[in-house]
């Protein structure tokens, strides 16, 4: 679609137009007492303008902020954009957020109305109601439960619905008066990030930011009114947003929503998207359950999906990227397609997947490579709230499991000295909302957005993202040191559970190793080598050969890479006991705390740079039933290969 | 009031399971059965479904006056069950085991649903609309296909439920809807059955081990103690009867 004065501007227009132009289209599907039940771009529009006419009358205004909270809904996006008809601003929160997490978005954007799914959220809402003054109506869609309800601030869906049409009929053109009133600048959204870094803060977007890159977006990767997606990820995270309500206003595709979330799978192979989205978290799932049930397969079916995943796996990629591959090759893939690859898309419900996307994290590459392989288009691209997603998207043909890709069209990059990626984009964010000082922070005079991201351009002009700035530190010589890139690359292997890498202001890099006791168990049975726990296996000298090799391979990637191959690991040591959140080691969601590890175990780190061969270890342990005792070993350290840089790359 | 017992007895042989019980049941009301082991809960189900015919005494149930329950006869005036140790198909689908329990409300013979005719189609399609409102109503979507054997046993609770709800009962009867259950399980299925007595208007009685769980859903209790009454009251009344107290914790020998 092409951008001109014609072109609508805002979500409401937008919705109007797809009425006007696809009336009979499916806009929205819903999974209902086990039937897909479809709402048409015309039902959808008079939906909205009914409950727009009824949200006016309700006392909602241009420019007020109102908030919606519920599962993946048709009702809750239609709320949502009956709210933008008026110019008021919708504030999706998370559903599975505690009742006390909701209060301060509320009370910072003075919110009088919201939009509740359920009884659950309903609750949740009128437990902090006391503390939010401005709370005045909720509106819930569903109504078991809440028969007995004090009314007052309650009101239904289904009321309000029905007063809306009532207020249509005396005066039909109420709504498209008051949609013809907004602009693309106008602020079409606010976003709340998630307070893991001190209180959470309302990223604002007007709809030109939002609709902009979902625009080029959605024309890089050919998305049209043919196209389906499922939403099933947070209705309250800008991803959610991007992927099922703003490229599919752009474009006018169907969105469809899950019967519930454990549903997600089963409806997935019903509906077969054509666009998808997955963090890694949510790939990696998927294929421990495949690789669980392939286990439980017949012995023929494993011996298939042995042989053939080794086909995929040597040149599945290579076939989906265009590139030339022997005839051979192509004849068994083809059969493997056939048998095996075909009928796992089916499973996985990915047969029409025309362009998939992760994003959110570091994804292995064995993992990004698996679905690739077997023909889905999986892609990496990289973004953020404030970016509304598309900063970097991997363009066909140019994938790359490390890195993200280059910039969008129209998305200007670059690195500051402190290696900190910068953006200048049409979908940059207008302002934290009542926070000039944070905005100011992260956002300069020149419109460059600080995305706290550390990274470099590879050879290829791709952007590659390592770490976090704060976390980027730089080795006795200058270089650059990113433990957090290199505690990825430890972690994909199976056997690794977590690492810890140390080298800020040291000559060279040495890590912390805990292995992960279930693949290493499993390893160490099929071996017939014996162990009595954790602490016993991580000292085996069979272990510790493992873990070596794992290092040793990250060795060689890293010299393949001018900016890191003074990073490689030169020595490590395997922990005698699993990090762990009570012990204040890990955070609750599982990230390392590097300097706190540092500290308390800072005889270990010194063993490590000291050219010693074992360390004496005395630990208080924690037992889980209160008790504490004490723990010593002799812990081995041992010493890895490292490469020149020159000798890996004629290697390589 | 719903349903009446009035001093009924039942004995196997030499043991007296149930002795000159009565007690009642007020329209839409949930009424516990608690007691210790052996005290005669589960008997005292049975005989209001007519699995065991009492010798002594009568039933009443929306005025109809029963000398013993019949179980067919029980079905058709609107009283369905769970069971204590389950009695699901375990080889059918949660979708099948649910749609048996609206068997009683199918009006096409056999054939007709062997050929697949006409009315059988819209009779079934009927029907499983009301099966699905349930399903959706205990949220057990994700598993409606799945062979009930595979499911575990907190969802498996789950899925009697439904089929009980399945036949619309106007009182339903629950034998340790909880018993087995974590604390989650627990409280979504004191959530389900709030949520039945108050969408449907069902009227529960159920028998609860769990005293939080029935002091906190219940409205009044009956307390058995080797087939005999010894309480019957609000929860808080029960809570605090002496003998009540004495059944449960013993009684001190100074």
């Amino acid at each position: 679609m092409k951008a001109d004065s014609e072109t609508p501007d805002t979500f409401p227009k937008l919705l109007m137009h797809h009425a006007r132009v696809r009336p009979e289209r499916p806009a929205i599907r819903e999974k209902d007492l086990g039937i897909w039940q479809t709402w048409t771009w015309r039902e959808l529009a008079d939906e909205v303008r009914a409950l727009a006419a009824a949200l006016a009358a309700l006392g909602l205004k241009r420019g007020e902020h109102f908030a919606l909270v519920g599962d993946n809904r048709p009702r809750l996006y239609a709320t949502m954009a009956a709210g933008q008809c008026l110019g008021a601003i919708p504030v999706p929160l998370y559903q599975d957020a505690v009742a006390a997490e909701m209060a301060f978005p509320i009370q910072n954007a003075g919110i009088a109305i919201a939009f509740a799914e359920d009884q659950e959220q309903v609750d949740k809402l009128l437990e902090i109601a006391p503390q939010c003054a401005s709370l005045a109506r909720i509106i819930y869609d569903d109504p078991r439960g809440m028969r007995h309800y004090a009314k007052d601030k309650l009101i239904a869906y289904d009321e309000l619905l029905g007063d809306g049409r009532k207020r249509l009929a005396t005066d039909p053109a109420l709504v498209e008066r008051e949609i013809a009133k907004g602009s693309g600048a106008d602020t079409a959204a606010m976003f709340f990030t998630s307070g893991t870094t001190g209180a959470a803060k309302g990223v604002v977007h007007t709809h030109a930011s939002l609709i902009e890159p979902s625009r080029t977006a959605a024309g890089l990767e050919r998305l049209g009114e043919q196209d389906v997606i499922l939403a099933y990820l947070p209705p309250a995270w800008i991803g959610q947003n991007i992927f099922s309500v703003a490229q599919a206003y752009v474009t006018g595709y169907c969105i469809c929503c899950p019967e519930a979330a454990e549903t997600v799978m089963a409806d997935m192979r019903e509906i077969g998207p054509t666009y998808y989205f997955a963090p890694p978290r949510v790939l990696e799932n998927l294929l421990t359950q495949v690789s669980i049930r392939m286990e439980d397969a017949s012995r023929v079916k494993r011996w298939l999906y042995r042989r053939f995943m080794g086909v995929a796996n040597r040149v599945g990629g290579a076939i989906l990227d265009g590139k030339r591959v022997a005839l051979l090759d192509r004849l068994l893939y083809g059969i493997g397609d056939l048998v095996v690859y075909g009928p796992l898309r089916n499973v996985l419900g990915m047969s029409r997947v025309k362009v998939g996307y992760t994003a959110g994290e570091a994804i292995g590459p064995d993992l990004f490579k698996f679905y690739r392989s077997i023909g889905i288009n999986m892609k990496q691209l990289y973004g953020s709230t404030e970016t509304a997603v598309f900063v970097c998207i991997q363009p066909d043909g140019q994938v790359k499991p490390d890195t993200v890709g280059p910039a969008v069209p129209g998305v200007e990059l670059k690195f500051t000295p402190e290696r900190e990626l910068v953006v200048r984009s049409p979908g940059l964010f207008r302002e934290y909302y009542k926070n000039p000082q944070a905005t100011a922070e992260v956002k300069d005079r020149e419109g460059w957005f600080h995305t706290g991201d550390a990274g470099y351009f590879d050879a290829d002009g791709h952007v590659k993202i390592i770490d976090r700035v704060k976390d980027v530190g730089a080795l006795a010589d200058g270089t650059l040191f990113a433990p957090k890139y290199l505690e990825n690359k430890l972690k994909f292997f199976p056997y690794i559970r977590e690492a810890v890498c140390f080298g800020h202001g040291r000559d060279r890099v040495c890590a912390f190793i805990n292995i992960d006791p279930e693949a290493i168990g499993n390893w160490a049975e099929k071996r017939n080598l014996p162990y009595s726990g954790y602490t016993d296996l991580a000292a085996k000298p069979e272990v510790y050969d493992l873990v070596r090799e794992c290092v040793e391979r990250v060795n060689t990637d890293l010299a393949a890479e001018p900016e890191i191959a003074h990073s490689q690991i030169h020595r490590f040591l395997i922990l005698h006991k699993e990090l762990d959140a009570d012990d204040g080691e890990l955070t609750r969601t599982r990230k390392v705390r590097r300097r706190y590890i540092g500290e308390k175990y800072a005889p270990l780190v010194e063993a490590l740079y000291a050219s010693r061969d074992t360390v004496h270890v005395e630990a208080q342990v924690r037992y889980e039933d209160g008790r504490t005792g004490t723990f010593s070993a002799d812990l081995r350290i041992d010493n890895a290969r490292t490469f020149a840089p020159a000798a890996a790359e004629r290697a390589a | 009031m719903i349903l009446a017992v009035e001093n009924v007895s039942l004995a196997f042989g030499g043991v007296r399971a149930l002795q000159d019980v009565s007690f009642d049941v007020k329209e839409h009301e949930i009424r516990a059965i608690i007691g210790p082991n052996g005290a005669g809960k589960s008997s005292m189900l049975n005989v209001l479904n007519g699995v065991y015919h009492p010798q002594k005494g009568k039933i009443i149930f929306r005025g109809q006056e029963f000398r013993a329950m019949e179980s067919h006869r029980a079905a058709q005036l609107g009283i369905a069950r769970t069971f204590q140790n389950i009695a699901l198909f375990k080889g059918m689908s949660v979708l099948d085991n649910v749609m048996s329990g609206r068997n009683l409300k199918m009006r096409c013979n056999f054939l007709q649903q062997a050929l697949w005719v006409g009315p059988a189609k819209r009779e079934e399609l009927v029907h499983r609309r009301a099966v699905e409102e349930i399903i959706d109503f205990l949220e057990i979507q994700h598993i409606r296909k799945t062979p009930v054997g595979r499911l575990p046993y907190g969802l498996q609770k789950r899925v009697e439920l439904a089929r009980a709800l399945a036949a619309e009962p106007t009182l339903l009867l629950l034998d340790e809807p909880m018993a087995g259950m974590n604390l989650e399980e627990k409280q979504d299925m004191c959530r389900f059955i709030l949520h039945v007595n108050d969408h449907y208007g069902t009227t529960v009685v159920l028998i609860e081990h769990d005293m939080g769980v029935v002091m906190d859903i219940s409205n009044r209790v009956v307390v058995l103690d080797y087939g005999r009454k010894i309480a019957d009251g609000t929860p808080e009344a029960v809570r605090n009867d002496q003998k009540v107290l004495d059944a449960y914790l013993g009684v001190a020998h100074a």
